[in-house]
């Protein structure tokens, strides 16, 4: 069964050397015990474009599609067993990039 | 049987059966929404068939059985284009299993609808259906809200522990007891809606809930017998439930500790209390915050009166409470403790401290009004009870309250 884990921050400050030591440390762990899916730090929301292309033709619009306090400033996809995995797991991330997640399931 | 005790054997069968069965189909079908549908079936069932056909010799199994077959209805209707393979295993899903492990069943239950994952709120309901078996209207009536309102709470929780594979099963002993004070506290939330239950056009004290939480508790109790949280818990329980009828008069007020028949308390409830008490005093474990409380419970039921009351030993109990959690409520409930020992003045003095974090709790400014009333303060006494009165939710509490303020010079 497979997670995401977004990483929800307030501010488009990249992760200090600090945390990042903290996310790679906490990424090799993931690897070692299989849990590893995907990961990913993302830009700004200020350098999101956004394309609806379920009209006529493609409708391109500069900026992120929801406006908002917070926002996703990176996720993990990590294959876990169960929720409570998934949670521990999650836990450990977000201490790790000193950042609130979020863990959602995939279908 | 007479039509009476068939009746009564249904409603035995549910107070006994509902989560044993609930708990073996969730095992077996890893649904609880397939599980839960097919026990309510097979409850209706058993009202249908056991006046005619007598109430079998082993209710349980009989129940099981019906749900059992519900469920794999249900699946076989949603599944109809499913090969032939899958339909096979439901049917012949291995040799059934050892009786003695159907206790876990009813853990791994409660310990999934109590998941940390799912809201408080969302916890008490699925609890109180899936274990409680009590339906969503009644469920939705304690705690007043629309019955669609709850059934959209307990669908969409059931999906969730679906969707985002909550696991069924016992938590791991490093994380048992964290998940264990989980547990009790969607009890303990459940117990404390019937004890003082809030909304004006209930009744104060609403014993379907309170029974309800102290079966559940008696029932984790059982299942774990060695845990000392639980039996604090049920001997708290048990202990509050001793003065129910006691607490609250016959015009519908609620009637303080000093003021309570004492020979109205229920002997058999506080000697069971006191037994859980003394049983965890001699384990000689540090207890936890349930076992204090309870203990506290136990002072005050071993009191003849008021005066007979040995203040010094609640406020020592109070203490250790609040090092174990140092919450302003603990504070404000030592502090009424204090002025039995000490006096109102110190008392109040200890109280006004905990303006900033409880200036919008009922019993803060209650409990300030009593101790400016005895202190003869009855202006600043009618302002505190005006307030109290104002953010108070329980019937019984709103008429004690205003005519104490009414009664001030």
């Amino acid at each position: 069964m497979q997670y995401l884990v977004s990483v929800i921050f307030d501010t488009a400050d990249l992760a200090t050397p600090e945390e990042q030591a903290a996310i790679d440390v906490f990424n090799d762990r993931l690897m070692a015990e299989g849990h590893w899916v995907f990961a990913g730090g993302l830009g700004a929301p200020s350098s999101a474009t956004v394309i609806d292309n379920r009209g006529e033709e493609a409708m391109v619009t500069d900026g992120p599609f929801l406006e908002s306090k917070e926002y996703l400033a990176g996720f993990w996809i990590i294959d876990a067993p169960d929720l409570d995995v998934a949670l521990k797991l999650a836990a450990e991330g977000s201490k790790a990039c000193n950042r609130k997640v979020e863990v959602r399931p995939f279908l | 049987m007479s039509v009476a005790g068939v009746r009564e054997a249904i409603t035995q069968a549910h107070h006994e059966e509902w989560a044993r069965v609930v708990a073996a189909l969730t095992r077996r079908f890893g649904d609880l929404d397939v599980a839960e549908e097919a026990a309510a079936e097979a409850f209706a069932t058993a009202v249908e068939r056991w006046p005619a056909d007598g109430v079998p010799p082993n209710p349980g199994a009989w129940l099981t059985t019906a749900a059992s077959r519900k469920a794999i209805d249900r699946i076989r209707r949603e599944n109809k284009r499913d090969d032939k393979q899958k339909e096979a295993q439901l049917l012949y899903d291995g040799p059934p299993e050892p009786v003695g492990a159907i206790d876990d069943e009813r853990l791994r239950l409660i310990f999934t609808c109590c998941h940390p994952a799912l809201a408080m709120q969302t916890r008490v309901a699925l609890t109180l259906r899936m274990v409680g078996g009590l339906t969503v209207a009644e469920i939705a009536r304690a705690f007043l809200v629309p019955e669609t309102a709850m059934g959209q709470r307990i669908t969409r929780a059931k999906a969730k522990i679906k969707a985002a594979r909550i696991p069924y099963r016992v938590p791991s002993a490093e994380d048992l007891p964290a998940r264990v004070s989980g547990v009790l506290a969607v009890l303990f939330l459940i117990f404390n809606e019937g004890y003082l239950a809030t909304g004006p056009g209930t009744d104060p004290v609403r014993h379907d809930l309170t029974a309800e939480a102290i079966r559940l508790t008696r029932l984790i109790r059982a299942l774990m017998p060695e845990d000392g949280e639980v039996a604090g818990l049920l001997a708290l329980m048990l202990l509050t439930e001793a003065r129910r009828t006691a607490r609250v008069s016959a015009s519908g007020e609620l009637v303080t500790l000093d003021e309570q028949d004492r020979g109205a308390w229920d002997a058999a409830l506080i000697a069971e209390g006191h037994r859980l008490v003394r049983e965890r005093l001699a384990a000689g474990v540090a207890p936890g915050r349930y076992q204090i409380l309870a203990a506290i419970s136990a002072v005050h039921t071993s009191a003849r009166d008021m005066r007979d009351t040995d203040w010094s030993q609640v406020v020592a109990l109070y203490d250790q409470l609040a090092r174990l959690d140092p919450s302003p409520i603990i504070a404000l409930n030592r502090a009424i403790a204090v002025a039995e020992l000490d006096g109102p003045e110190v008392a109040l003095a200890a109280v006004d401290r905990l303006e900033h974090t409880l200036a919008g709790y009922h019993a803060y400014h209650a409990t300030r009004a009593d101790l400016l009333r005895r202190l003869g303060r009855s202006q600043n006494s009618r302002a505190a009870y005006d307030k109290a009165i104002e953010l108070a939710g329980n019937t019984a509490e709103t008429a004690y309250l205003t005519r104490r303020r009414d009664q001030l010079g």
